[in-house]
């Protein structure tokens, strides 16, 4: 009874303490042309609260929707889904050296990852060292994915099953930001643990790097004692926007063991490049993504694995009715639509000459309300459609989704 | 003020309500897809199909069991949709050219697994054994396929030609495997059984075909065949009885192709056509099935243009590679049914004949020989639009 008290004084004391730090400057609907953030200070650049004025800090986000698809006239029926919790846990332990974690929750406890968990060293602007659970930064999504962020519940295809959304490794590296009037030029390059053979030998029957993530024993060890670099460059124009090119490299085959060579080296490496803007006279945001990734095969390797997938997104943004509403000040009505492509299998059939499918296309329009900028409640309707590696006549989805997603 | 947005909010989700239902994606018709179940499933043989279902779709890796060798890692990537497979998932069988046997089996015959997971080497053709490519025929209405008697095939067939149209037709005779019981009522010559399923009637009926399909296609030993293609050793099975008795329900309850157009007249004269030109004496176009304990293949007539026979079709289609005790120049009588729907599981175009190599269904047909000359010739001297007309009612199975 006495230690419930005390808890309950403990919080009251909290509460009163407590005050919202919410850094909203990548939130689309601000204009970036205030802003110096870019996609490499995503993992700062979310709302934390501050128990007074220790040095830590703590924050996250959750999001949730409902779910009804059809595909060719076949569904499930309608869901409801938890998408998934994320707490952040950081730190400052000194002016220049900070502590930042993000732990996931999704769809409940059916998966619970240490999406990031390091430590930087931050020297000067240009000339940052990070270490511990790293997100390799290949693209955009994989480090800006906040869901809140964005106006739509799914994740972008070509980021969840082409590249492997919130990829994370055990690792180290540098990172900076160089500034220049109009200018801001950013970097980073680490080496981590990477991936290994399930990319091609797994249940999806195509080349699958988010196979790679099911591979808990990577912040452990590496799969095949080599290193996999990434590296981006990222440059902004605070009237242009944000330009990014990223590669991401590596063996992933275990090629030896014990001392023993059990096969030639196998290599992958991963493109992306990325542009985000918002146009200063409309208020639209534009965010882009493309991704090429070229996997090293055995030969005479199954068909449905391809050497070569490419995919990518692009969302467009229009913020369409901005006034306070229902007692929100700031409350912002947007439309937007995503239209995203991924092909899984870039190539030939060498029996035919015919081009391989195994490819998807699809377009969500969507509706968004955010009575704040941190919280967004969004409508999207999902039109798709999927062919199959011989490029069949494609399945057609259609999927209806509310959400709601937001930081706390 | 509030008012209005209440109404507004009811009204938009009015508007999205009666929007969702045309706004999502609706079934194509039933006669456009090849899956789906025969009728008159119980229950329980409906939860089989699905079961049967998620087997046949099942994709094995190298920690699950595939191959080491391997044609292909699941059921469904060479029947997509259920359909007739691509050149890309096709097979090679080696070894025998006559009815004394395969002697070729010590060293990886009968069946070519040209695809290895990670550290291995694929197999490759022994010298001086004669090959045939097998591209995978389609998997719907095989249940009433399998449901014939013995009876109705032998009176089907003709092998001295008595009633002399130059048509003989003869069964496969083959030695059952020793995890195969011979059916109720199964006719025997020599202590040999007849085939019916596969390009040369080599297997004995589905069951036969998923034990094999799983072992020499995919590399997945089971009880039933506990030998790995590649170590020859029997190892412990990858694969349930139960997975390989859902896989057969499966194999059976797909439901036959259903012909589209039957009320156009270029159909009908198709049809006739189609008689006239005595395609349908290889081509059967009805047969019945005996009766079954699955209640929508009891007693039940269906059209699947075949006759389950092996027929000589002439040198151009002599690959010199032949099973049971059929010639390498007899093939037995593909069923016609789901002819039009081939090119929705080819990728767009149709790869037809054992091999694939017919790339349009008048190339199929010109490419027949042997006993089936005569017809190829009457087709031959049909005109433009009889031709169209025939090649309509092709297209409508």
């Amino acid at each position: 009874m006495k230690k419930t008290y005390l808890f309950w004084l403990f919080l009251l004391g909290l509460t009163q303490n407590i005050f919202a730090q919410i850094d909203t400057t990548l939130f689309r609907r601000k204009p970036i042309l205030d802003s110096t953030k870019m996609n490499i200070d995503a993992v700062y650049s979310r709302p934390f609260l501050q128990v007074g004025r220790t040095p830590l800090g703590v924050g996250g986000y959750a999001e949730m929707n409902t779910n009804f698809g059809i595909t060719d006239g076949i569904g499930e029926g309608f869901s409801f889904q938890m998408r998934r919790m994320t707490l952040f846990l950081g730190g400052s332990l000194h002016q220049k050296i900070k502590f930042m974690s993000e732990i996931e929750f999704e769809d409940g406890t059916k998966e619970i990852n240490i999406e990031f968990a390091a430590i930087d060293f931050q020297f000067n602007n240009l000339f940052n060292f990070r270490g511990g659970i790293i997100m390799n930064p290949i693209g955009a999504f994989n480090q800006n994915h906040d869901g809140p962020k964005w106006e739509f519940s799914d994740r972008p295809i070509s980021a969840t099953q082409m590249l492997p959304a919130t990829f994370s490794n055990v690792g180290m590296g540098f990172y900076g930001k160089k500034y220049s009037k109009q200018w801001v030029f950013a970097y980073e390059a680490y080496l981590t643990n990477g991936f290994d053979e399930t990319i091609i030998d797994n249940g999806n029957s195509r080349t699958s790097l988010p196979t790679a993530k099911a591979n808990k024993n990577r912040f452990e060890e590496s799969s095949n004692g080599q290193a996999l670099f990434t590296g981006k460059i990222a440059i902004r124009n605070r009237k242009i926007g944000e330009f990014g090119l990223s590669y991401m490299g590596g063996v992933y085959n275990k090629f030896q063991d014990d001392g023993f060579i059990l096969a030639p080296k196998r290599a992958l490496n991963v493109f992306a490049i990325d542009f985000n803007t918002t146009i200063k006279k409309t208020k639209t945001s534009i965010i882009t993504e493309w991704a090429w990734v070229n996997v090293d095969l055995p030969n005479n390797y199954a068909v449905q694995y391809g050497s070569k997938q490419s995919g990518g997104f692009v969302d467009i943004v229009q913020p369409v009715y901005k006034k306070p509403l229902l007692g929100f000040p700031n409350s912002t009505f947007n439309i937007a639509c995503r239209i995203e492509r991924v092909d899984w299998n870039v190539g030939k059939f060498t029996e035919t000459g015919d081009k391989i499918y195994d490819e998807v296309i699809s377009i969500m329009p969507a509706i968004s309300w955010r009575p704040i900028p941190s919280t967004v409640i969004r409508f999207n309707y999902r039109i798709q459609k999927q062919w199959d590696l011989l490029g069949n006549p494609p399945s057609k989805t259609g999927v209806f989704q509310l959400g709601v997603s937001s930081y706390f | 003020m509030k008012a209005k947005y209440t109404l507004s909010i009811i009204t938009f989700g009015f508007f999205i309500a009666t929007a969702c239902e045309k706004l999502l994606p609706v079934s194509p018709y039933e006669n456009a897809v090849l899956d789906g179940t025969i009728k008159d499933l119980t229950t329980a043989e409906t939860a089989q199909f699905l079961r049967g279902d998620a087997a046949f779709a099942k994709v094995f890796t190298a920690n699950t069991g595939l191959g080491p060798l391997f044609v292909s890692n699941s059921c469904i990537s060479c029947h997509a949709g259920d359909g007739k497979g691509h050149p890309s998932t096709s097979l090679i069988r080696f070894g025998q050219t006559d009815e004394t046997g395969n002697k070729f089996l010590l060293l990886g015959g009968p069946q070519l697994q040209h695809r290895a997971i990670t550290g291995f080497n694929p197999e490759n053709i022994p010298s001086g054994a004669s090959q045939a490519t097998f591209i995978a025929p389609s998997n719907t209405g095989l249940g009433f396929l399998e449901a014939v008697s013995d009876a109705d095939i032998l009176a089907l067939s003709d092998p001295d030609d008595k009633d002399n149209d130059g048509i003989s037709g003869i069964p496969n005779w083959i030695e059952l495997a020793n995890f195969l019981t011979p059916k109720p009522n199964a006719i025997t010559k020599n202590g040999k059984y007849i085939g019916r399923f596969g390009r040369k009637a080599g297997v004995y009926n589905l069951f036969n075909q998923t034990v094999n399909a799983y072992n020499q296609d995919m590399g997945i030993v089971s009880a039933y065949s506990p030998n790995d293609t590649y170590s020859k050793e029997a190892l412990d099975p990858e694969v349930t009885n139960a997975e390989i008795a859902d896989v057969v329900h499966y194999l059976q309850t797909l439901k036959a192709p259903i012909q589209r157009s039957v009320e156009s007249t270029e159909v009908k004269a198709g049809k006739e056509l189609f008689v006239k030109n005595q395609c349908g004496a290889c081509h059967t176009p009805s047969m019945k099935t005996a009766n079954s304990t699955i209640q929508g293949l009891n007693n039940k007539t269906f059209a699947a243009y075949t006759d389950l026979l092996m027929h000589d079709m002439g040198k151009d289609l002599d690959d010199n590679y032949t099973e049971g005790s059929a010639k390498t120049f007899e093939w037995r009588t593909t069923p016609l049914w789901g002819l039009g729907l081939a090119k929705d599981s080819q990728g767009g175009k149709v790869h037809l004949m054992h091999d694939g190599r017919a790339k349009s269904i008048e190339e199929a047909i010109l490419l027949h020989s042997g006993e089936a000359l005569k017809s190829r010739q009457k087709y031959a001297a049909l005109s433009s639009k009889e031709k169209q007309e025939l090649i309509k009612f092709l297209e409508s199975l």
